[in-house]
């Protein structure tokens, strides 16, 4: 089946439409759904496969990033998202969606429940926003949206993402290849705390986290903001070296584009 | 007012939230207050101050939806426990916006299913202090606590550790605004001597209560005397209201009278109509079907065709005088007020890039000067606006989810008493919406109904940015400045452009900026004939306000629409579920009359006709300014020693800290970005792919050369005209649909010397807008950018901004493939400079080096200039290049190390070949000639780049190397350098900010 994916929008979420586009290239049905029409009963989560946390500004990050939006959801949304995620569907955040889903507690590790929260998002080291490209690695994890990726180039733009967890929850993350994405070189060799290789300061290097199942993930980076070459800071070299080995480059960057891809072909079986 | 915390069964809750591990926040205030000496230890407490009868159940339940347990802990009613020297509570004065308060209501609103109501909330922090090496004595920590806020809108108190164990911890402040005059409306007597009319116009009102006069109006005795000879006419005197709306609409800001004035003998229809507007049309009519342009100077921005179903807007503002007092402030306000004027254009376009430019003095500079005698009212350093300006723009932008791929830093001392914030958007809009219409065409119809919505009013901006610290005291509000709400604004801006706009659900739409709804329903009448306003019903932010300040406060993030009656419900149940405050507060009609009733009462009622062109006509006198004659001579011993004191320079030097703080991958629509090649650059152009299917490019530019004002303002001008257009065209801009803005920064403007260089600026727009065949789409002025006060030893002191024309281009290109970038690509490419170089160190980097500046100012050649970016472009499209850069402030040298610094390879040039008229090395190598290009292209394409490029100057200059940058000179190396120590060299200044 092609998957209809509910794309939030709303109190400042602002990444709702190229997010889209991301979903749409990878052949899904989207559909931007403001949280006040869940609220209203007007639209429904259970009549989509996929839930979608775009990035932004929800709240202006006022009481810390993700909070207030998850409070809105835990406030009136909560059971129906319960339910979403016990019918074996998928949820995806992305940067100030991964902040509400971390405030929300969706990343369950075993013996915790989902709405308990594991981790934080502080702010970034430096304690400043900020806007670059960097490398992530993929961890063998259980993900269901990373199967087949390495290693990605892709932006972060965000004041806090550094990712904190205690040492036990890190280690049953660890043991249940929970950790989806960790920033690391060009290579693919970690960052080791190094700025800007690791832009924020993340605990243990790490950019995104899934839940035990697998189905629920979310990181910092913006893959939706890097699915065309000529998105990447280093086109015109690239595009300049393809074309003295007589090469074109292609319109899409295919491994970031995939995250999307997996998520619609997860409902292909 | 303050209320103890140790009674039971109170009302005042205070929640601290903490860090188990000390935060990113503290760390960086340490970090802060180290480098102004002091070594300290430092925690800081979130603080939510409550003013509202809770449960303690209720509290409970509030302070846990306020914090993450992995990380934080909460205290209700309880103070901190560790050990410091002194607590310094920091918060806002009564009356500021508090963003994070109003969150807080939000979510306690919506956890106890209740409606709290306003200025319950309030937000504020507590940094706990140590010294690490000596105790801290009071006043150092006074001192540290006005180094971390602006005393014009944070207030801050200060406890010793025994004072707060005594006290149980910080007092609980409830910064609320009381206002006790009960609101009146003032009939004014103008049948009064000329003296006393003057004074009106200068001080403003007299309140018959308190005595004293209500803040400057700015309206001088010839405006007074028709203000007069009106009501004479009208048989009654005028009430405050009609005075305070007839000067706002009057206002240089409203009107730009200086721009509409006849000037001298040759320019009787003013600056703007002859030299600006005039260009336009005739540019537009010798296009002819190739004219591009589809909404010009009659909106808030103006739009220019993308394609055959898009619609793309520009519009720069400037902010300068809120961004003086409190920069932050003045900042976030300017760009979100820039967003909201493509909101507001035609029926609301989507805001699509944000674009800076911040003119400030040297941060290093920290001689301090005063606004008051005796060192009172001291003005803000260079450093501390720096900081703020920046701040703000990363806060507006940021949190509106709108990209800033652009922008520019330009430091002169000339700025350091009022700083020049340039703030620019540029927007999108289908030509024609789902129901047919074009988007850029309203038209309120009578019988429509006045709808506010977004935020509410209180006494911000009241007068524009009319600064009084008396004012400024516990229980009273802020008036002075604002502090912008981005996501209040996010929220009206999603409802409308999003959704209302594709359902037509009304008829038309304006901003509220300078005079709030004064100026916003007035200007909207003119679509129909009149209004009436029933004043009462505006929303407030806090109870007790004068009608008049009603109608004429700024307070942001209000949009005003004509929305039609069998439109209504719809409207305002959409608005009501987005969560989008919305009231309708009267009615359009076409009675020729501008109406406002406050509790059925009418306070205000004119003719529309008199209040839009009643002003009486100004002439205006030049007098030859004065330019600089003197031309240095300079001999450079150590080239290196000075290629690196100029790469090094303020103009010159990396400012990426600024750029990375700026999100410009949101939307995805980010090409040729802030920051160029693996070595990060500062680019002097950007380029966007802004609707996400087509392949279509915006390039964009913003350009200017004050310096060059003290020696002709007519080069100024085409200088920042060709260096806009050249920087567009470097990145692959197409001159053939490229549009421009002017931002016209002056000062002293009722100076007839002042003024002479203003006509030259404008003379010059005229000219080379019309031979580039580059339309003028929009612009704004700011006609006095000056400070007057005192030094350190109170003489009287006057600081002027240089005149200050920026320019700003945009192009529409049609594959974003077809962009250049300025880095070195590959060794081996061949570098090729594209136009001579000539006598004209007149205002360049170089000079500035030596503290000269000179008299042989660039002179452009727009015909052969232009006929080269139509090649240029050609170029871009076949893709012959493999870098390109424009050459810009100083000169060629300079730009080369740009290009080898961004491509992290070296390059080895041959300085005695770059075509020139017989000039001096230093003058080839740092000269600011305009319409050059230094380019680099492959081996196999040097015949066909030589092949099209045979009718200009062009002449290969070097190589691309694997490392090391080198410059020889006949068979002398006068540079030698690696690229390590080049880029050091470049990014050093401002590696710690």
């Amino acid at each position: 089946m092609v998957p209809k994916v509910l794309i939030m929008s709303g109190y400042g979420i602002n990444c709702e439409a190229e997010t889209a586009h991301a979903f749409q290239l990878a052949g899904a049905k989207t559909d931007i759904v403001h949280i006040n029409d869940l609220i209203a009963g007007k639209k429904k989560m259970k009549d989509y496969e996929i839930i979608m946390f775009p990035g932004g500004f929800s709240y202006g990050d006022d009481t810390g990033s993700g909070n207030a939006f998850a409070n809105k959801i835990k406030n009136n949304l909560f059971e129906d998202l319960k339910e979403f995620i016990d019918s074996g569907k998928l949820i995806l955040g992305i940067c100030n969606g991964f902040q509400v889903m971390t405030n929300l507690g969706l990343f369950k590790i075993p013996d915790k429940n989902y709405g308990d929260r594991i981790s934080a998002l502080q702010s970034n080291l430096n304690n400043r926003y900020e806007c670059r490209w960097v490398h992530i690695k993929e961890n063998n994890s259980i993900c269901i949206f990373t199967k087949g990726i390495d290693v990605l180039h892709v932006p972060i733009a965000h004041g806090e993402g550094r990712f904190y967890c205690d040492i036990e929850t890190f280690e049953k993350l660890k043991e249940n290849n929970q950790i989806v994405f960790t920033y690391c070189n060009e290579s693919g060799d970690f960052a080791n705390l190094e700025y800007p290789l690791n832009p924020n300061g993340a605990l243990y290097d790490i950019a995104g986290i899934c839940d035990e199942t697998g189905r629920i993930f979310g990181l910092m980076p913006h893959p939706e903001r890097a699915l065309y070459s000529t998105n990447e800071p280093e086109f015109h070299l690239k595009r300049e070296i393809a074309k003295r080995n007589g090469e074109m480059l292609s319109k899409f960057i295919e491994c970031n584009m995939q995250i999307f891809k997996n998520a619609v072909n997860y409902f292909k079986k | 007012m303050q209320i103890e915390s140790t009674k039971k069964g109170q009302k005042t809750f205070r929640i601290a939230i903490d860090t188990k591990e000390k935060s990113s926040e503290a760390v960086n205030i340490e970090k802060k207050l180290l480098g102004l000496g002091y070594n300290v230890s430092i925690d800081v407490s979130r603080i939510y101050t409550l003013d509202y009868d809770f449960s303690s159940e209720e509290i409970q339940m509030i302070a846990n939806s306020l914090y993450n347990p992995v990380i934080e802990f909460s205290r209700v009613n309880t103070p901190f426990n560790k050990k410091f020297d002194f607590a310094l509570e920091l918060g806002f004065l009564p009356g500021v916006t508090d963003n994070v308060a109003n969150t807080t209501t939000e979510i306690i609103n919506d956890l106890l299913k209740i409606d709290i109501g306003l200025s319950k909330v309030f937000s504020s922090k507590t940094v706990y202090i140590t010294g690490n090496l000596k105790k801290l004595t009071y006043e150092d920590v006074e001192k540290l606590a006005k180094e971390l806020i602006n005393v014009l809108i944070e207030r801050y108190h200060i406890k010793t550790y025994d004072e707060y164990v005594k006290n149980n911890g910080m007092e609980f402040i409830v910064p609320k605004v009381h206002l006790t005059a009960k609101p009146k409306v003032i009939e004014v007597n103008l049948n009064v001597s000329d003296e006393e009319l003057i004074e009106i116009g200068k001080k403003g009102i007299l309140d018959p209560d308190t005595l004293e006069r209500r803040g400057p109006l700015a309206l001088d005795i010839e405006y007074l005397t028709a203000i007069k000879d009106y009501f004479k006419k009208e048989g009654r005197n005028p009430n405050d209201i009609e005075i305070e709306a007839i000067a706002q609409t009057w206002s240089e800001h409203c009107k730009h009278t200086i721009f509409a004035s006849e000037i001298d003998e040759d320019v009787k229809e003013g600056i703007f109509k002859k030299y600006i507007r005039n260009a336009t049309n005739e540019i537009r009519k010798e296009l002819g079907e190739r004219d591009f342009c589809i909404s010009v100077f009659s909106d808030n921005s103006g739009g220019i065709i993308f394609d055959e179903n898009w619609m793309v807007t520009d519009k720069a503002e400037t902010h300068n005088s809120p961004s003086a007092l409190d920069p932050f402030g003045g900042a976030i306000t300017g760009i979100v007020g820039v967003n909201r004027d493509t909101m507001g254009f035609g029926l609301g376009a989507l805001p699509i890039a944000n674009k800076y430019g911040f003119c400030v003095g040297r941060p290093e500079d920290r001689n301090i000067v005063y606004r008051g005698k005796n060192k009172s009212n001291p003005a803000l350093l260079p450093k501390k606006i720096l900081e703020g300006v920046v701040h703000g723009v990363n806060v507006g932008g940021n949190h509106s989810g709108i990209p800033t791929p652009t922008g520019f830093v330009y430091f002169d001392d000339s700025y350091k008493g009022k700083p020049l914030v340039f703030v620019g958007t540029i927007g999108l809009i289908p030509r024609k919406l789902p129901n047919g219409a074009l988007s850029h065409e309203k038209q309120a119809q009578k019988g429509d109904n006045i709808v506010v919505i977004g935020g509410r009013v209180g006494k911000d901006g009241i007068h524009g940015a009319t600064f009084s610290s008396e004012a400024m005291d516990e229980g009273s509000p802020a008036t002075a400045v604002q502090i912008g709400d981005p996501i209040t604004q996010k929220k009206a801006s999603d409802a409308i452009i999003k959704e209302a706009r594709d359902l037509g659900l009304y008829n038309s739409i304006t901003d509220n900026g300078a005079g709030g709804i004064s100026c916003s329903v007035a200007e909207m009448a003119k679509e129909c004939g009149g209004f009436v306003v029933e004043l009462e019903k505006v929303p407030l932010k806090y109870p007790g306000l004068e009608p008049w300040e009603i109608w004429i406060s700024e307070s942001q993030e209000r949009i005003t629409l004509s929305v039609p009656d069998e439109k209504l419900n719809e409207f305002m149940e959409l608005m009501k579920i987005r969560g989008v405050e919305s009231v309708v507060i009267g009615k359009f009609n076409e009675t020729d009359r501008a109406v406002v009733k406050y509790n059925n009462k009418t306070i205000m009622d004119l003719d529309m006709e008199f209040l839009h062109e009643g002003l009486p006509k100004k002439k205006l006198h030049t007098i030859p300014y004065l330019y600089n004659k003197e031309e240095p001579e300079i001999n450079i011993i150590n080239h290196l020693e000075i290629f690196e004191k100029i790469l090094g320079n303020h103009n010159n030097c990396s400012f990426e800290y600024i750029s990375k703080q700026y999100d410009h991958e949101v939307q995805n629509n980010s090409v040729v970005k802030p920051l160029q090649g693996i070595g990060r650059v500062n680019g002097t152009a950007s380029v966007i792919k802004p609707v996400l299917t087509s392949k279509k490019g915006l390039v964009m530019s913003q350009s200017l050369y004050p310096r060059l004002s003290e020696i002709n303002c007519y080069d100024m001008a085409a200088c920042a005209i060709d260096t806009a257009i050249r920087n567009c065209v470097a990145v692959g801009g197409n001159i053939n649909h490229l549009a421009i803005m002017d931002n016209f920064c002056w000062c002293s403007s009722d100076e007839p010397e002042r003024l002479f260089q203003l006509k030259e600026t404008a003379r010059a727009c005229y000219d080379y807008a019309k031979i580039y065949l580059t339309p003028f789409i929009s612009g704004k002025d700011s006609m006095f950018n000056d400070f007057k006060g005192f030094d350190e030893n109170n003489n009287p002191i006057k600081i002027s901004a240089l005149p200050t024309l920026m320019i700003s281009a945009l192009s529409v290109i049609d594959d974003v493939e077809n962009t250049n970038t300025m880095e070195f690509k590959l060794v081996g490419d061949s570098i090729y400079i594209i136009g001579k170089t000539y006598d004209e160190c007149g205002g360049s980097e170089f000079y500035h080096a030596f503290s000269k500046l000179g008299s042989k100012s660039p002179k452009v050649d727009a015909k052969y200039a232009r006929k080269l970016y139509e090649r240029i472009y050609e170029l871009s499209n076949n893709k012959i290049l493999s870098s390109c850069a424009s050459v810009t402030l100083g000169g060629i040298l300079i730009t080369l190390s740009k290009m080898a610094i961004a491509g992290k390879l070296g390059a080895v040039i041959d300085s005695a070949v770059i075509p020139n008229e017989s000039l001096s090395l230093e003058k080839i190598l740092y000269s600011e000639t305009q319409s050059r290009f230094i380019v680099t292209v492959a081996p196999e394409n040097e015949k066909e780049f030589e092949k099209l490029m045979e009718e200009f100057e062009i002449q290969k200059i070097g190589k691309v190397t694997e490392k090391d940058f080198v410059v020889k000179h006949k068979n002398e190396i006068i540079i030698n350098t690696s690229l390590e120590r080049m880029e050091e060299v470049y990014k050093k200044r401002f590696k710690d900010f």
